[in-house]
């Protein structure tokens, strides 16, 4: 079953456009990686996926995008309740000045999600255990965010987002700044949260898309180009520019 | 990008792979000259080159291995590859047959000659050019003259039995030809491999070309 339906979707900053007539299904408990190079639209697009793009001035957004059936760009749309379901996690970890436990609780309370003070500490373990945190961090709850590594914060922001219970995870390069024992935390986490959610994730790391997603979609200039099984796509895309591409024979 | 690191990689791997087959080639033909010439020396000269060839696959092996782990292939690069990875030992075995055929030389030279080699001539003639051929569709990654190779396999199936039944039919009349005529049933059935060898490269070329496993399929 498809979780996300994008049909002919356009993106203008301004007069410029940075997205052209894309259409894409994403399915539902799995994984889809946006590969392209910089520029491309890939990260422009993920964040049409729950409206972040209206933060910035002077754009539009033309076809549609629909989650779950409903048209997330119509005029009724609930935007606050639209990024709690669809939570996003970006490429800098951005904890915020607060204590770790603070960071995870901040969504529930502003979302009212607890019933009590015991509800509130079980969801805060349950979304730092979903994020593989937990072990690493329960006997300092109270102590600052930003005392973690680099990896342990991008895996805290992961936290924050699922402790809002969100259906869908944008991810922009999540592990692009982290060593390769972070990275690798990172991506079995990935492989793990599909069970419950729907994971979109852009990625300059072709053998991270390889590795962790079920379908690649690579974009360039604002094209869509090819949307494929990972499998199928790096073992024999169908298209050539995909190949030139994954095989770095880009000029 | 004009030149990538990886180029070179692949253009070493492919001409070490070319370098076997010529030299496996050369042994199927040298072994079925030291038995129509009934030249022992030249048999026990297949035999000693066949370290060579041993050699050769290591080295093919080393170097897959190496451009996997440092290059990490995707796409044609990676079934490229996977191809000479999977081509290298069948090489090498079809070498081994032609090293077997120089042993049953060694034996059969030493007895007073039983039968006009005319057909094992023949498979071992259709089987070096079905090699040869095989190879050019891999260079030239050209699926549908694999095809093409894999259906020529039919002609040295065909011969095989007819020599067998020859050759059977010997013994039967003259038990004293036993030992000779074993040793040539050793030699068609050698051959009969071979093509079969031959087959297994070309499978290879339509996978690198078409990502399509045709192994244990049946081409019309």
């Amino acid at each position: 079953m498809n979780k996300i339906s994008v049909a002919n979707l356009s993106f203008f900053y301004g007069k410029v456009q940075a997205l052209h007539d894309i259409t894409i299904d994403i399915p539902e408990n799995q994984v889809v990686a946006f590969i392209g190079p910089s520029g491309c639209g890939k990260s422009t697009f993920i964040r049409t996926l729950n409206r972040m793009n209206d933060t910035i001035a002077n754009t539009r957004v033309e076809g549609q995008v629909l989650i779950d059936g409903d048209d997330i760009n119509s005029s009724k749309t609930d935007v606050v309740a639209l990024r709690r379901k669809v939570g996003m996690v970006f490429q800098k970890s951005n904890p915020f000045p607060k204590s770790i436990f603070d960071n995870v609780a901040y969504g529930i309370q502003i979302n009212r999600l607890h019933s009590n003070r015991s509800d509130l500490n079980d969801r805060v373990e349950k979304a730092l255990t979903d994020a593989a945190l937990w072990n690493e961090v329960k006997d300092r709850l109270n102590q600052s965010a930003f005392g973690l590594s680099g990896g342990q914060q991008q895996r805290l922001c992961i936290a924050r987002a699922l402790a809002v219970q969100p259906e869908v995870i944008l991810m922009d390069e999540p592990a692009s700044a982290l060593d390769p024992m972070a990275t690798q935390k990172i991506e079995e986490l990935v492989v793990e949260l599909k069970r419950d959610y729907t994971i979109v994730i852009v990625t300059h790391n072709m053998q991270q898309a390889a590795r962790v997603s079920d379908r690649t979609a690579f974009f360039m200039l604002g094209k869509l180009v090819e949307y494929n099984r990972t499998d199928k796509m790096f073992t024999h895309p169908d298209e050539k520019l995909t190949e030139d591409y994954i095989t770095g024979r880009f000029g | 990008m004009d030149h990538r690191i990886i180029d070179q990689q692949l253009e070493l791997l492919r001409n070490k792979t070319l370098a076997l087959g010529e030299a496996t080639e050369k042994a199927i033909e040298q072994a079925m000259r030291s038995l129509n010439d009934r030249d022992s020396d030249l048999a026990r000269k297949v035999l000693e080159d066949d370290q060579l060839i041993n050699q050769m696959e290591l080295e093919i092996d080393r170097l897959s291995i190496e451009i996997i782990a440092l290059y990490q292939p995707a796409a044609h690069d990676l079934r490229l590859v996977i191809a000479i990875a999977r081509i290298t030992p069948v090489l090498e075995r079809m070498a081994d047959h032609a090293g077997n055929i120089a042993e049953a030389a060694l034996i059969i030279n030493a007895a007073p000659q039983l039968k006009p080699l005319t057909d094992l001539t023949m498979m071992a003639n259709t089987a070096m050019e079905m090699l040869r051929k095989a190879q050019d569709a891999f260079i030239a990654e050209d699926a549908e003259a694999s095809r093409a190779i894999i259906r020529q396999d039919s002609i040295i199936d065909e011969a095989y039995r007819k020599v067998f039944g020859e050759l059977i039919g010997m013994i039967i009349n003259d038990p004293t030809v036993t030992s000779s005529a074993a040793q040539l049933l050793f030699v068609a059935k050698h051959l009969e491999r071979i093509g079969d060898y031959v087959k297994d490269i070309c499978e290879l070329t339509v996978y690198l070309s078409e990502a399509a496993f045709i192994k244990h399929t049946r081409l019309e």
